[in-house]
């Protein structure tokens, strides 16, 4: 099936700014899904709310467009009752860890097998450009004129620590790395976390003078590099980019079904 | 197998948004905006089919059709 065939083109050209960095999500993604030869009928996307979010009204699967920060809560209830279904949830980084922060954690530590694609723009692009948790320190924002003072999570080591089996981190310059990520996140058994630093032209880069989409992505190439390249080595400063965790974990449903089994033996 | 052969850039014009990402990215210089800020095929002849530009394009714009297709 070509990519275009999981489109709702009806709703195209899409809402996103120009050069908007979600669109080659939506674009990478939907060549992961097209590779992995998924039938429509066996995908749910699920979102919250922001930029990001409107990613699922334009995929022709099963889409849920919820309430903000609550997507992975759905998202649960829905792997529950269907395991045998692909669970997508596309969040901003908001979305995924200010006002989605509990949900986030929790989802990992269960490992629950759902594919968490964190689209990281370090703002708040649709209610105007307030300051995020990935914002960062000294960057600029609406609401912080005169420099941010909180600091950043770390988006992998957040989700390392919080249990998730598989967490990878790439870039919208970095296209096709991000397609071949998104394919194994979702191949994988377990809770699964992308990171993607994706770019908004609109707020972000204007505030901070990163120029327009094409540099900021020019920029994704300069301060990335391969997990432990000589690169990282000789510059901690870089951002590592590729697979941190791939690993085997027993399964929330799974585990869940275990449970059942037992409950109705024991009857 | 041998190089893939462009047969066509296709650009949906009504799509495009003119961000300049596939032009400023191309590695043969092939794709240009034009007077309304649309991306177009200025120079078909040079694209090797890299497709990266396709890959990118926020606005999944552009489809570059080779030979084999
Ligand atoms: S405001 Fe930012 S994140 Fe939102 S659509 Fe525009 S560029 Fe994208
Ligand atoms: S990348 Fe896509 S939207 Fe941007 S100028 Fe090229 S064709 Fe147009
Ligand atoms: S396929 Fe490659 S060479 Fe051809 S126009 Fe696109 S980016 Fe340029």
């Amino acid at each position: 099936m070509a990519i275009k065939d999981y489109l709702r083109e009806r709703f195209f050209p899409h809402m996103w700014c120009p050069g908007c960095g979600h669109g080659t999500v939506l674009n990478s993604m939907l060549r992961a899904i097209e590779n992995l030869a998924l039938e429509k009928n066996d995908v749910v996307m699920v979102s919250g709310i922001g930029c990001s979010a409107r990613i699922s009204g334009y995929v022709d699967f099963h889409t849920l467009h919820t309430i903000h920060g609550r997507a992975l809560a759905f998202a649960t209830g829905v792997k529950m009752s269907r395991p045998d279904l692909n669970l997508i949830v596309p969040m901003g980084d908001g979305d995924a860890l200010a006002i989605g922060g509990n949900h986030f954690i929790h989802a990992a530590r269960r490992n629950i097998d759902i594919t968490a694609i964190i689209m990281n723009n370090r703002i708040y692009g649709m209610t105007g450009g307030q300051f995020s948790p990935l914002t960062g320190y000294g960057k600029l924002a609406t609401t912080s004129p005169y420099t941010n003072i909180d600091h950043a999570f770390d988006t992998v080591s957040l989700a390392i620590a919080a249990g998730a089996s598989f967490v990878a981190r790439t870039t919208t310059y970095h296209a096709k790395q991000m397609t071949d990520i998104i394919q194994k996140a979702i191949q994988h058994k377990g809770f699964s976390v992308v990171e993607v630093l994706t770019q908004c032209p609109t707020y972000f880069g204007r505030k901070n003078k990163e120029g327009g989409a094409a540099e900021m992505m020019e920029n994704y190439k300069n301060i990335t590099t391969p997990i432990g390249s000589k690169a990282s080595r000789e510059n901690p400063d870089l951002i590592e980019r590729g697979i941190f965790v791939e690993k085997e974990m027993p399964e929330y449903c799974s585990e869940y079904n275990k449970i059942i089994q037992k409950a109705v033996k024991g009857k | 197998m041998g190089k893939p052969k462009l047969k066509k850039l296709h650009i949906r014009q009504e799509w495009c948004k003119g961000c300049g990402i596939c032009v400023h990215f191309c590695p043969e210089k092939v794709l240009e905006l034009d007077d309304k800020d649309k991306a177009f095929a200025a120079r078909p002849q040079d694209c090797i089919c890299c497709k990266l530009c396709e890959l990118r394009c926020p606005d999944l714009a552009i489809d570059v059709e080779t030979e084999d297709e």
